[in-house]
């Protein structure tokens, strides 16, 4: 079994938490995982993407090679699209609805919707609305990992034993709005 | 006794290093070596050890882990590649002294420029030093070669680098980690300083000494390299003996060729570089056995310069000096899969009706302190037919973006003063130098001490923010309280040093005193006082976890 993922977003919308989850929880299945990630300079409003690879053998490089990926796991609907040179024939693209237009020349954002929904197997989720839902917008990246976690080859019990690791520090409610937000993505159907 | 844990490379080479018995660690903030001390500085809340801190600059840094070995203590330092320049005085001179506690440079080199100005490599730096280099090519090596570089250190007397790059910093995968608290038997051991005292003042007749050992000990270093078991010789066993291609990989080259090896047909004899100064041996053995060596290598073309001085016979060698891999930018595995002659993976095509994927260039966040000093910088300058912004290192330097297009310059750090002070004395105004309330600190205060005594006519503007912003808000080293007693101490004329504050509301006022300042024949300093938007953010987080009560029924908060 190998599952390669791109994570992509823009600088500063939680794209690493999700990362940091996944991994957790392959690890709880025995799984073996690598994990590249881009800090720095981009960081700061940018376009950011991080590569997560699981596998029941060996992980080589930390860059998942061009055509390899299975899903691009993306917080903004313009980022879905930027790195399909990694994704596989038949790879899944699981994307946030809500645009961050910080550029001038983003497109109108119903076109760009129209687009993805026009590629085979992407899944446009309403991110924003049901982390408001599980008690605070933040939890947008939670929602979207939810809703990736159909296709992943992860129990829900070791993704959410995860988020319960990975936020524990924050506190108790921190991580019971994080649990619902994942279980409200989880449910969600484009 | 072994655990396994998740870290990224940096966090690895940060445990290694509390397991080996580090009593300090030192460093400053540069992308993508950060996390090695943060982590430090976490642990050092968490556990009370090892001391670590961030430092003015890499160069005081590096001379704070010197002070340490000094006194037979175990330092790690780290910075990014282009922090080593700004260390390389001491580093130099630092292999001549005897170090008898371990000292251990983790310098984290940037191929592809993610978040740095340029692509320097760090192991041409550790030959021309002429000390043992390590390059990990994934976090578990990151951990383990962490302790071989301390016992280097100790048994040759010398400095030792691990050499990163970013892949291998910021790649995350599980650890295999000693358990408990191996490193407290050589941590707790008592200083102990040097016996020979000589052998630390290099003074010439010294020096000359001490250079003469450094020379003779290279035999050992060599030797050690030769039998590491990091640098390993796989020859094909089946015949005919000589392979058709040879492959050397050094680094993460590993992970690339291993991702694509499997698809060769014919396996090539592979040598794999992990610690330097250059297995001679290992190398000849490779090319007597092979017909043709492909080099893949991160960084510049190190290995495959220097093979032709290796090699007796004629054989072919291609890399990134023949021209087969680009010199410029970062490896990945389509690139080593072309070198290797395997054919391009097929890409699948989608199809996106002609929607065109914008370019998202970085740019500063939402009512950032420095976009509202950019906007009172212009229209200062705007009367003028020709003015000259020099500028720095830090997220400021994204002024030099739409819609701000306000500054010029951006080269090493610190160097917005020097070059504005050069300009100006050459005739050029008005010159206005832009830097960030770190980077002064950093390199910029002999910059200004220049141009006080010179009394340039020039306006530096500081941009305190009161965090080292670009690489995750860690505090500046003095308060922003204290920046202007810092000025007036370096002697700028008090009348001439404005401290205002960066806000939106204030640009036109702001405007005004730039352009009085720059009116002014001589030496002014602007202070533009406002916190990082995004550590401002962050303290108030943590002030409302604080007051928000845990499951116990306690504060949330640890502090």
């Amino acid at each position: 079994m190998k599952f390669d993922l791109v994570l992509a977003n823009v600088g500063g919308q939680g794209g690493l938490s999700i990362a940091a989850v996944i991994a957790v929880a392959a690890r709880h299945q025995g799984l073996n995982v690598k994990q590249s990630e881009v800090h720095g300079m981009s960081q700061r409003g940018g376009a950011v993407s991080a590569h997560l690879r699981i596998s029941d053998q060996e992980v080589a490089s930390p860059l998942i090679p061009t055509g390899a990926a299975s899903m691009i796991l993306s917080l903004e609907p313009m980022e879905s699209i930027r790195y399909l040179s990694t994704l596989s024939s038949g790879g899944k693209i699981i994307t946030a609805a809500t645009p961050v237009i910080n550029t001038s020349d983003y497109p109108p954002i119903a076109d760009l919707l129209a687009t993805i929904r026009n590629i085979p197997g992407s899944v446009i989720v309403d991110a924003e609305t049901l982390a408001r839902e599980a008690g605070s917008f933040r939890t947008s990246n939670i929602v979207m990992l939810g809703a990736a976690s159909r296709f992943l080859p992860l129990t829900p019990e070791s993704l959410e034993k995860a988020i319960r690791e990975i936020f524990i520090s924050k506190g108790e409610l921190i991580v019971s709005q994080n649990l619902k937000a994942f279980h409200l993505g989880r449910e969600a159907r484009a | 006794m072994r655990e396994s844990r998740i870290l990224q490379g940096n966090e690895a080479i940060a445990t290694a290093a509390i397991h080996a018995g580090i009593s300090s660690a030192y460093g400053y903030p540069g992308t993508p070596s950060t996390e090695v001390i943060e982590f430090l500085i976490k642990q050092k809340t968490q556990l009370g050890f090892p001391h670590a801190a961030w430092c003015a600059n890499e160069k005081t840094a590096y001379e704070q882990g010197l002070g340490v070995a000094l006194v037979g203590k175990r330092a790690l330092v780290s910075m990014k590649h282009v922090g080593l320049n700004v260390a390389a005085d001491p580093f130099l001179s630092s292999t001549v002294v005897s170090i008898h506690g371990g000292l251990v440079i983790a310098v984290a080199d940037d191929p592809g420029m993610h978040s740095s100005q340029n692509e320097q490599d760090t192991r041409i730096f550790a030959d021309f030093a002429h000390v043992p280099c390590l390059e990990p090519a994934t976090p578990q090596q990151a951990y383990d070669m962490t302790f071989e570089a301390f016992e280097l250190s100790e048994r040759f007397g010398v400095p030792v680098i691990l050499r990163l790059v970013t892949r291998l910093s910021h790649s995350r995968s599980a650890v295999s980690v000693r358990v408990g608290d191996p490193g407290k038997e050589v941590r707790t051991q008592p200083t102990k300083k040097t016996s020979h005292p000589a052998n630390w003042i290099l003074m010439p007749s010294n020096a000359k000494r001490q250079w003469h050992e450094l020379v003779e000990k290279q035999a050992s270093f060599q030797s050690f390299a030769e039998n590491s078991p990091y640098n390993t010789l796989a020859l094909p066993n089946e015949s005919p003996a000589v392979a058709d291609l040879g492959v050397i990989t050094t680094g993460i080259a590993l992970e690339y060729f291993l991702e694509e090896k499997s698809e060769l047909v014919n396996t090539p004899a592979h040598l794999h570089i992990g610690v330097y100064p250059f297995p001679v041996e290992k190398i000849r053995k490779l090319a007597s056995s092979c017909k043709k060596i492909v080099v893949l290598e991160e960084g510049y073309p190190h290995v495959e310069r220097h093979l032709r001085g290796i090699l007796s016979t004629p054989i072919e060698v291609v890399g990134k000096l023949s021209g087969l891999i680009s010199i410029e930018g970062e490896m990945n595995p389509e690139t080593v899969r072309t070198a290797l002659g395997l054919p391009k993976r097929e890409v699948a095509k989608f199809n996106l009706s002609g929607m065109n994927v914008m370019a998202r260039p970085p740019q500063l966040c939402k009512g950032c302190p420095h976009g509202d000093m950019f906007f009172a910088i212009k229209p200062a300058i705007a009367a003028f037919p020709e003015s000259l912004v020099t500028s720095d290192i830090g997220c400021y330097t994204l002024g030099a973006l739409e819609p701000y297009s306000a500054i010029e310059t951006c080269v090493c750090m610190g160097a917005s003063i020097g070059l504005a002070k050069g300009a100006a004395e050459a005739g050029f105004f008005p010159v206005i130098a832009v830097i960030g309330d770190s980077t002064f600190l950093h390199s910029g205060m002999t910059g200004l001490l220049d141009a006080v005594s010179a009394n340039t006519n020039m306006t530096l503007m500081i941009l305190d923010n009161e965090a080292v912003a670009m690489t995750g808000g860690q505090k500046t080293l003095i308060p922003s309280s204290r920046l202007k007693d810092v000025v007036l101490g370096l002697g700028v004329l008090p009348e001439h040093v404005k401290v205002v504050g960066a806000h939106r509301r204030l640009i036109a006022e702001n405007t005004e005193v730039i352009k009085r300042e720059i009116e002014y024949t001589g030496l002014s300093v602007i202070i533009a006082v406002r916190e990082c938007v995004e550590t401002a953010l962050r303290g108030k987080k943590e002030k409302i976890q604080c007051a928000t009560p845990n499951d116990q029924g306690g504060s949330g908060c640890e502090v």
